[in-house]
C-alpha cells in the first residue's frame, strides 16, 4: 500500500501529473510547516491516497498530512463521478427519474428507489397499498443484507483478511438472483414504481425468500466466527477511527455509524415510513464508537433484517400492488422532504414541485456525503493504515458522495 | 471568486428562456401555476398555518419577520434573512434541533431575491423536523452556520458551488464536486443540461466536448 500511497514529489515521472498535484495542493488547506531543523524533522509530508486507489472504494482522493507514519490531518477531494444527478432530476419527469437514482448508491439500489417514490407519493399525498409496502419492505431488507455483506467483504479485504469477500459475495448472490427473478436486474434494480410496484412477485418468491432466510442465517454466524474474535482483526479495529455520539450528531453522521457511538437512532423506528411500523425488531447498538463496534452493529442488523424479512414475508397480504396514481404524475405545487433509513444512513429527498411533470427542485440528502465529512476526525492521529480501516468502516459509495 | 458569482447576472433574460425551451411538454400544460411558493391553485392541498408554542415564542421575539406554515404535515418558518444566524442559534440551543441534516438553495431567477436557501433541521430529543427558509438576492451573501452545526460544512459548499451562494464566516470556502477553476453554478436555472465549462473541458480533458 505504501508504495502507491506515499508519492514523493521527486518521485513522479508524468509531468501532468505533478502539474495536476500541485495545482491541487494550492487550493488545499493542508500546508506544511517550513521545518525549523531540516535535518531531523522533515517527516512531515503531504501525500496523495488515490483517486486510483484500490482501498479507497472507487474513486475517494484523500490528502494526507503525515508526520511519518502518523496522520497530521487530512481533505477529501472528491467530485470524480459527479453526474449531476440533481440536474438531470430537474430535467426528466418523476417517472423517468425513477432509475437515475439507483445509480447513486449502486449497491443498495432498492433503498434508493424506496426513498424516492415516497418521497413523490408523499407530495402527491397518495399511498402504496399494503401488499405493495410489504414487498417494498422484503426487498429493501434484502438489498440492506446485501449492502452489509458486500461491505463486510470489501472492508475485511481492505484490512488483509481476503477469505470474508468470497464468503459474502457467494451469499449475496442469492439475493442478487431474487432480484434478477423479481424485476429482472440484479444491480440497478428499478423495483418499485410511484405508487406502488410494477411487478407482482414471482410463483414461489414466498418459498425463495424464505428459503435464503435459513440459509443466511449460519453464514452470518461464519463471517462472526472468522472474525469477530480474530486476534488481527481485533488489533486493526479495536480503538481504531474512534467518534462520539455527540460529534456524530453534531457532524451529521447517520446509520451504523451513529448507532455504534451509542445513539440509538432508527429512522424505521423513529418515523416508520413502509410497513416498518407493523414489524417487530431491534435497533442494535454499539459503546464505544470504534471499528469494531461499527462492525458488531452492522452484523447485528443484518440479523434484525433477517428478523423484519421472516415476519413480512409471512404476513404478506392479498390485495392490489399498485395505489390510485395517474398515469401522468404531476404533484400539486408544494414541497415536501422524505427520507429512510438506507444501510449507509439517512437518505433524504427534498422535492419542490411547480404543478408540472418535472421536480422544479430535486435535491438530494445522501448519507455517504455526510458521514465522509467525519472521516478527518476519525483519522487525526492514527497510523496510515488505519485510515483505510476508517474509509472502509464508514462504508461510502463514491457514486452516492458525488451524484 | 466574486466574478464567478457576478457573471451569471447580467444573462437571465437568455438563459431563463432556455430550459423552456428544452422542455415545451412541460410548459405546455393547460393550468401552469404562476409561482411556486404562491397558494395551489384548485388542485391539491394548500399551505396552512403552523402555530405551535414554538412559533408563539419566537413571533414574540421576532415579529413579522417569522411566517410559520405547514404542508402536508410538514413544518416551516419562511424567515427574514437578518434573523438568520441567531434563530437557527435559538433552535439549536433552546429547542434542541440539534441535528442539521441537509441545507440546499432552489432557484427561481423571475424573483427579485433569486434564492430561496433551506435549513433541514431535525431534533433527537423531540423526534421533530422542521425546515427554516429564507430568500436572498443574487450576489448576496448569508451566514454561515458551520459553528452551529459542524455537518454544515460540506453542505455549505456544495450550495456555493452548485448555486453561487456565498457564506460569511465559512472555513473554508470553495467548490466541493465540481473542479476548481470551473465557470458557472450549475443548478442555477439560467444553467442549461447541456451547458458546460467547454474551456475547462478542453484544457483539462483535451477534447472538445464532454458530450
Amino acid at each position: 500500500m505504501s508504495d502507491q500511497t506515499v508519492r514523493d514529489k521527486s518521485d513522479v515521472s508524468s509531468q501532468a501529473l505533478s502539474r495536476v498535484e500541485s495545482s491541487h495542493h494550492d487550493h488545499s488547506h493542508l500546508h506544511l510547516e517550513a521545518p525549523e531543523k531540516p535535518y531531523l524533522d522533515s517527516n512531515e509530508l503531504i501525500i496523495n491516497m488515490g483517486p486510483q486507489h484500490p482501498a479507497t472504494h472507487g474513486v475517494l482522493r484523500v490528502i494526507l498530512k503525515l508526520d511519518g507514519e502518523k496522520v497530521l490531518g487530512t481533505e477529501c477531494v472528491i467530485g470524480y463521478l459527479h453526474r449531476g444527478v440533481e440536474k438531470i432530476g430537474e430535467n426528466r419527469t418523476y417517472t423517468m427519474f425513477n432509475p437515475y437514482v439507483d445509480r447513486m448508491d449502486y449497491v443498495a439500489a432498492v433503498s434508493n428507489g424506496l426513498g424516492y417514490c415516497e418521497a413523490v407519493e408523499k407530495l402527491m399525498n397518495v399511498e402504496a397499498p399494503a401488499r405493495a409496502k410489504y414487498i417494498r419492505v422484503i426487498l429493501t431488507e434484502l438489498n440492506r443484507i446485501a449492502s452489509h455483506q458486500l461491505w463486510l467483504g470489501t472492508h475485511a479485504l481492505d484490512i488483509g483478511a481476503m477469505t470474508p469477500l468470497f464468503y459474502t459475495f457467494r451469499d449475496r448472490e442469492e439475493i442478487l438472483k431474487i432480484f434478477e427473478k423479481y424485476c429482472g436486474a440484479r444491480l440497478t434494480t428499478h423495483a418499485f414504481r410511484i405508487g406502488g410496484c410494477q411487478y407482482e412477485t414471482y410463483a414461489g418468491f414466498e418459498k425463495e425468500v424464505k428459503n435464503f432466510l435459513t440459509f443466511v442465517a449460519p453464514k452470518i454466524d461464519e463471517y462472526e466466527e472468522l472474525l469477530t474474535t480474530n486476534r488481527i482483526w481485533l488489533e486493526r479495529t479495536k480503538n481504531v477511527g474512534v467518534i462520539s455520539g455527540d460529534d456524530c450528531v453534531a457532524l451529521g453522521v447517520t446509520g451504523p455509524v451513529l448507532r455504534a457511538s451509542g445513539v440509538k437512532w432508527d429512522l424505521r423506528k423513529a418515523q416508520p415510513y413502509a410497513a416498518y411500523s407493523e414489524f417487530d425488531f431491534e435497533i442494535p447498538t454499539g459503546e464505544n464508537g470504534d471499528t469494531y463496534d461499527r462492525y458488531l452493529v452492522r452484523m447485528a442488523e443484518m440479523r434484525q433484517s433477517l428478523r423484519i424479512i421472516e415476519q413480512a414475508v409471512n404476513g404478506i397480504p392479498e390485495g392490489p400492488i399498485m395505489g390510485k396514481v395517474p398515469k401522468v404524475i404531476k404533484p400539486p405545487v408544494g414541497e415536501i422532504y422524505h427520507s429512510i433509513e438506507a444501510p449507509k444512513g439517512e437518505l433524504g429527498y427534498f422535492i419542490v414541485s411547480d404543478g408540472s411533470t418535472q421536480p422544479y427542485r430535486l435535491r438530494v440528502r445522501p448519507p455517504s456525503f455526510v458521514n465522509l465529512q467525519a472521516l478527518d476526525v476519525m483519522v487525526r492521529g492514527l497510523l496510515v493504515a488505519d485510515v483505510i480501516a476508517v474509509i472502509g468502516t464508514l462504508d461510502i459509495v463514491l457514486g452516492e458522495v458525488d451524484r | 471568486m466574486a466574478e464567478e458569482v457576478k457573471s451569471p447576472a447580467p444573462t437571465p433574460p437568455e438563459g431563463e428562456t432556455k430550459p423552456t425551451a428544452e422542455k415545451p411538454a412541460a410548459a405546455a400544460p393547460p393550468v401552469a401555476p404562476a409561482k411556486p411558493a404562491a397558494p395551489a391553485k384548485p388542485a391539491g392541498p394548500v399551505p396552512l398555518p403552523w402555530t405551535s408554542p414554538l412559533v408563539e415564542k419566537y413571533r414574540n421575539q421576532y415579529g413579522s419577520g417569522i411566517e410559520a406554515l405547514t404542508y402536508l404535515g410538514q413544518n416551516y418558518l419562511n424567515v427574514d434573512r437578518s434573523l438568520i444566524p441567531d434563530l437557527l442559534r435559538l433552535l439549536r440551543d433552546q429547542e434542541q434541533f440539534d441535528y442539521c441534516v441537509d441545507i440546499t438553495a432552489v432557484h427561481y431567477p423571475k424573483r427579485e431575491k433569486q434564492f430561496d436557501v433551506v435549513w433541514i433541521l431535525y431534533s433527537f430529543p423531540r423526534n421533530e423536523r422542521m425546515r427554516v427558509k429564507t430568500q436572498i438576492a443574487d450576489g448576496a451573501s448569508i451566514p454561515s452556520s458551520v459553528d452551529i452545526w459542524a455537518t454544515t460544512n460540506w453542505l455549505e459548499r456544495e450550495a456555493y458551488d452548485m448555486f453561487g451562494i456565498q457564506f460569511d464566516g465559512h472555513p473554508d470556502l470553495k467548490r466541493i464536486l465540481l473542479p476548481d477553476g470551473w465557470k458557472g453554478h450549475p443548478l442555477r436555472k439560467d444553467y442549461g443540461i447541456l451547458q458546460q465549462d467547454k474551456e475547462w473541458v478542453q484544457i483539462n480533458l483535451g477534447i472538445e466536448s464532454g458530450q
